[in-house]
């Protein structure tokens, strides 16, 4: 028998949980610091029947991935920063046309071209604001393999649960740091698979008449039913309208189904919170040196917590307002210039207790770094 | 089946200006489909943004409305997916040539079995008129008011160059050619170039003083001329219509199920 636990990059880990979680297709173009996802899933895929392709960019990637979702596949693609940004017109369009897929962005530092082999967090805003218009998102993160391969799995779940594009935001460290992974037997993590309509042939089925729990039956293309999917705003048959009524509700319902569903797509873990009086609030590869540092503090009797989002958008306000409550400095640890902070202060009741511990050189933030700026904000100096 | 089985006529009536050429190739479209007895449920058809993708919101098939330019990328992912179902891709020059010209070498040249027909009106129709890479020199646009430098693709020598092994053009005048032509490209394994010249009557026919959808259609008829033929030779200007290529070569989803095969028995 084939042993279950192997020693691999992240970028490796985050393949085989899409391929546990009935990946079928991907697409892609090379980027460091991603491209042994696309390495592996070239020489994986195949073997399970299932489709790579290497495209001519990462617009056609997605692109790709979207239709060959519509025809009733799981789909993913992986990029870093430079190819996440060409893909933002296709994210939209996913979002609008709700299409499941699965989008990595294993982040270097930016802007541009910037450090391509280098630890970062800077595209966190992007995820959630990079394409045009209003729009709800759903974008996940992890710290360790273990982790890494239940969010991406859980990643595919919530594509096909709201029929929507999902972002894994990994970051270098995590994409090439190797590490233990261990892969569960097949069905111990439970898998979402589509939605598919009940409407039988012959009868109208509706594509964009979401049922009463805002969830949308899905008809394969190539299937029984015959409709339009497009990028406009569009009635429930897909066909384009500007009526406002009918543009109104649809920007509505994208936005809800996630907004409104935060209690049950929020992931995250927490470490010593119950006395903590300072709580380091941090996700991804930062939140390793963030738990590092808890644990040593703590057993020199320091009062430290951590906080580790591994659901960053739709951001946890609620979540983060009540574990927060007692605390009196609350310290947000991530490699760029303060992107979650920011939603931080906005979900706590006093935003002047909230601090930023970052670094953005493109060095891995150490539990030193985070000592220091900690020392700083308690006023003790290095 | 009749041609109205193939239309949505819940969405009509259409978008499109009197007079334009995006309807008859529409109609050369659902003859083809009609004569081959294609089943509506193995057709998706795929396009971008232009007033030539919105073909696809009117028709009863499978049908994918895209982003500007990219529609080749999707129809690749649908048919990688599914070999088994008919890809058909209308697009404009703009659509096809311009912001999605990546899209479509590389479609070429991996010779996957979709069929992409380009209406060709020289103009961004959509947009109100601006010039696209197959206006031509000389030429006037909104975004060319002093007439156009930018020098025009020949569509017909880059889909060879790119690899594509189907490469025809013709015409809205030549309405039995334009169907037979489709048909063809529909029934040829690999990825195959339909290119045919359409009337914008409302953009680039009035910013050329080419007169209206009539002058225009008369305009192909006598600025045409079959492939080959001895009248061609003897006035190079003419534009050669009909079929430049149509040969055999491995096609991209077949070779990928070889794939499979070799993946498997190596695991
Ligand atoms: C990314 C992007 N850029 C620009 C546009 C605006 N736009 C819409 S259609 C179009 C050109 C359409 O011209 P063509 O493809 O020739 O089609 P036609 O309308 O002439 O049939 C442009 C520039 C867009 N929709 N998306
Ligand atoms: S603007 Fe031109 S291409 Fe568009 S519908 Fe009118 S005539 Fe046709
Ligand atoms: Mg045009």
């Amino acid at each position: 028998m084939k042993n279950d636990i192997k020693f691999v990059q992240g970028n490796e880990a985050c393949v085989e949980a899409a391929l546990y979680a009935g990946l079928d297709f991907f697409a892609g173009y090379p980027i460091t610091p991603s491209t042994e996802i696309a390495e592996h899933m070239a020489v994986r895929l195949p073997q399970i029947g299932g489709k790579f392709l290497q495209m001519e960019d990462e617009i056609a990637s997605l692109c790709a991935i979207i239709g060959a979702s519509l025809t009733g596949n799981k789909v993913m693609t992986a990029t870093s920063g430079p190819g996440f940004s060409l893909m933002q017109e296709a994210l939209g369009y996913a979002i609008m046309a709700e299409i499941p897929c699965v989008i990595v962005n294993v982040q270097r530092g930016g802007p541009s071209t910037g450090l391509p082999t280098h630890a970062s967090q800077g595209d966190i805003n992007q995820a959630r604001w990079g394409t045009h218009g209003d729009h709800g998102i759903i974008a996940l993160t992890a710290s360790s393999h273990q982790d890494l391969f239940d969010i991406t799995i859980e990643a595919f779940n919530l594509a096909e649960t709201y029929r929507t594009p999902v972002l894994l935001m990994l970051d270098e460290i995590i994409g090439h740091m190797r590490e233990r992974l261990f892969v569960p037997k097949p069905g111990k993590i439970p898998l979402v698979s589509r939605l598919k309509t009940s409407v039988k042939q012959g009868v109208d089925y509706h594509p964009y008449l979401p049922r009463e729990d805002g969830r949308l039956p899905m008809s394969d293309f190539g299937g029984v039913h015959r409709y339009n999917v497009t990028g406009l705003f569009h009635d429930m048959w897909g066909f384009p309208t500007d009526n406002p009524q009918i543009v109104h509700g649809l920007l509505r319902h994208l936005l809800d189904k996630i907004n409104n569903n935060v209690h049950l797509i929020a992931k995250y873990k927490e470490y010593f919170l119950e006395d903590a009086t300072t709580i380091l609030v941090s996700y991804g590869s930062s939140a390793r040196s963030a738990l590092h540092l808890v644990k040593n503090r703590r057993n020199r009797g320091e009062r430290l917590g951590l906080l580790e989002l591994q659901t960053l958008w739709p951001f946890p306000y609620g979540i983060i307002r009540e574990k927060c409550a007692h605390a009196r400095h609350v310290i947000v640890v991530e490699m760029n210039m303060g992107q979650i902070v920011r939603e931080v202060k906005i979900a706590v009741e006093d935003p002047e207790k909230v601090f930023l511990a970052n670094r953005i050189d493109g060095g891995f933030i150490t539990p030193t770094d985070i000592r220091n700026i900690i020392r700083l904000i308690q006023g003790k100096g290095v | 089946m009749a041609i109205k089985d193939y239309l949505r006529e819940r969405f009509f009536p259409h978008m499109w200006c009197p007079g334009c050429g995006h309807g008859t190739v529409l109609n050369g479209m659902l003859r083809a489909i009609e004569n081959l007895a294609l089943e509506k449920n193995d057709i998706v058809m795929v396009s971008g943004i232009g007033c030539s993708a919105r073909i696809t919101g009117y028709v009863d098939f499978h049908t994918l409305h895209t982003i500007h330019g990219r529609a080749l990328a999707f129809a690749t992912g649908v048919k990688m997916s599914r070999p088994d179902l008919n890809l058909i891709v209308p697009m404009g020059d703009g659509d096809a040539l311009a912001i999605g010209g990546n899209h479509f070498i590389h479609a070429a040249r991996r010779n996957i079995d979709i069929t992409a027909i380009i209406m060709n009106n020289r103009i961004y129709g959509m947009t109100g008129g601006q010039f696209s890479p197959l206006t031509g020199y000389g030429k006037m646009a909104t975004t060319a008011p002093y007439a156009n430098i930018d020098h025009a693709f020949d569509t017909v020598s880059l889909a060879i160059s790119a690899g594509a092994t189907f490469v025809a053009r013709t015409t809205t005048y030549h309405v039995k050619q334009l169907t037979d032509i489709i048909q063809k490209a529909i029934q040829h394994k690999g990825f195959s170039v339909v290119e045919v010249l359409t009337q914008c009557p409302t953009y680039f026919g009035r910013k050329n003083k080419e007169g209206g959808a009539v002058e225009m259609l008369e305009n192909y008829k006598n600025s045409t001329t079959p492939v080959g033929s001895q009248a061609g030779q003897v006035n190079p200007d003419l534009i050669e219509r009909g079929i430049f290529v149509e040969k055999q070569m491995p096609e991209y989803c077949s070779e990928y199920s070889k794939i499979i095969q070799k993946a498997v028995k190596r695991k």
